[in-house]
């Protein structure tokens, strides 16, 4: 039987059969996007709390519209709007959230951990959308979906990622994910991006410099965003990043032909990635958007749904309910 | 808690026989097959309303098209039961928009499936009518719900339980009435 979650805090920790398990669950509701109607009521009554220590405008509408159509209503408490500003501890506004009674809470924050802090001390269920340089499991989820969908598995490719892995959650939730199914992980970034210590993350994990090497072969080519405020730290001419880093459509030939190119958004076209690239048939980056729709529907659902804290009575047997 | 099987109902002829009725009375109530289309319900109703899409179209010729249904979104016991039940998918590849659905189930009791079944299907279109077939009807009803087509009904008590077996799901044919003692 599979070890059913409490909390969604990072996919190092998730088993392969649990993983899949939420990528097999997430099928039904890739269709659902297809409906006419997208709006269900299985989780009327239902609170989510989304609560964004840290600026974030496409994760926090993924998950906002995944409750929506689940039926369940948000409350959103976003840094700007927040008390953080006026100096609140984590665990105090955590506490106020807790007050309002929300059934789940949907949390970023910029600490490493936070979400996990949080989960320690609250009964509700928690689910991790970034922390810190820590995981964004939601992201590296929907992104083996992606795999799993247009590469017909997920076991065993050879994945490049692309950028600046030392900063990335996105980076660090895929190499735990796709490590425990096999991949071949290649890391490709300047040197600074990209130190020795993030060998110990998997095995079967090697570095280069040179993006030629890495994308030589690839099955999966995972390009991370380059935020421009970090362009500085050492300083880094953008002019040079693109000159050695950016996924064009004559470096995209290195890989294999069929290789698949991921982003996690929001892309800078010219920066990072090449528009022809962007928009070519190798891309996968709006049915990326799509999948996080389903993969965050998903585990709504699961961790979310199931007997509620203040359930009147526990389950009545029911033969011939339903299958 | 034991199970302890009571009576046979229905004999693997007889559920033959049974859905041969059926498909006919579909036909007939429905003047033909136009617009007609099977929705099985998961996870018996679904070799049932393939069965009977293909006892439907030798009998008038055509092609019955059948779309398969997960009502688990649609339950209105989630916050009662425990862990969520896994979601499978619905595979509905026509509109339902204008369409003579009937929606087939293998027992019809409290009727709450079908009233979620319902709510699947309005999510998915309009269709211009839906009707209900169902192999048992066991009693029981907790909504205002009735099947047009009916295979066959039977009294029961509230620890019984209708066990329908088929063969494309379980590997045998029979549909028994089992009780469950303390």
């Amino acid at each position: 039987m599979l070890q059913r979650l409490s909390h969604l805090l990072g996919v190092e920790t998730l088993t392969r059969e649990q993983i899949n398990f939420i990528l097999d669950q997430s099928k039904p509701f890739q269709e659902f996007q297809r409906h006419p109607l997208k709006k269900l009521a299985t989780l009327r009554g239902r609170t989510v709390a989304i609560a964004f220590f840290e600026p974030s405008t496409r994760t926090r509408i993924s998950f906002t519209t995944a409750a929506a159509r689940l039926g369940a209503d948000t409350m959103a408490l976003q840094a700007e709007a927040s008390s953080l500003k006026k100096g609140e501890s984590l665990i105090d506004t955590v506490r106020t959230l807790e007050a309002l009674r929300p059934d789940g809470i949907v949390m970023r924050h910029s600490s490493s951990g936070a979400p996990e802090f949080v989960a320690q001390r609250l009964e509700v269920p928690v689910l991790n959308a970034g922390d810190g340089t820590h995981e964004h499991p939601t992201q590296a989820l929907l992104d083996a979906l992606t795999i799993r969908d247009r590469k017909g598995k997920l076991e065993g490719w050879n994945v490049t990622i692309l950028g600046d892995i030392l900063h990335s959650r996105v980076a660090r939730s895929n190499i735990h994910l796709l490590a425990k199914f096999g991949a071949r992980i290649t890391l490709c970034g300047p040197a600074m991006w990209c130190p020795p210590e993030l060998e110990c993350l998997a095995p079967n994990l090697r570095r280069t410099p040179r993006l030629e090497e890495a994308l030589e072969g690839a099955d999966v080519i995972l390009v991370l965003r380059v935020q421009t405020e970090r362009l500085h730290e050492p300083a880094l001419a953008p002019e040079e990043y693109i000159r050695g880093y950016q996924l064009t459509p004559q470096r995209l030939k290195l890989a294999h032909p069929e290789a698949l190119v991921l982003h996690p958004g929001p892309m800078i076209r010219g920066l990072e990635i090449d528009s022809a690239v962007a928009d070519g048939p190798q891309s996968a980056v709006l049915e990326q958007v799509t999948n996080g729709l389903a993969v965050r529907m998903a585990l709504l659902y699961h961790l979310i749904g199931g007997a509620a804290a203040d359930a009147p009575h526990p389950a009545k047997e029911r033969p011939n309910a339903s299958d | 808690m034991r199970v302890v099987e009571k009576r046979q109902l229905l004999s693997a002829k007889e559920i033959d026989r049974t859905l041969h009725r059926l498909a006919h009375e579909i036909v007939e109530k429905s003047g033909g097959a136009k617009d007609l289309a099977l929705i099985g319900v998961r996870r018996r109703g679904v070799p049932l309303s393939q069965r009977l899409a293909k006892l439907i179209g030798e009998s008038v010729q055509a092609e019955i098209p059948v779309g398969t249904l997960d009502i688990t979104l649609y339950r209105d016991d989630l916050s009662t039961i425990g862990p969520h039940p896994v979601v499978q998918s619905t595979d509905i590849e026509f509109s339902v928009d204008d369409r003579d659905l009937v929606v087939v189930d293998d027992v019809l009791y409290t009727g709450r499936t079908v009233r979620a079944a319902m709510s699947g299907l309005f999510d998915l279109g309009r269709p211009r009518r839906i009707r209900l077939c169902v192999l048992v009807d066991r009693g029981h009803r907790e909504l205002p719900v009735e099947a047009t087509f009916v295979g066959r009904t039977v009294e029961t008590s509230d620890t019984e339980v209708v066990e329908v077996r088929l063969q494309e799901v379980d590997g045998e044919e029979r549909v028994m009435i089992v009780d469950r003692v303390p």
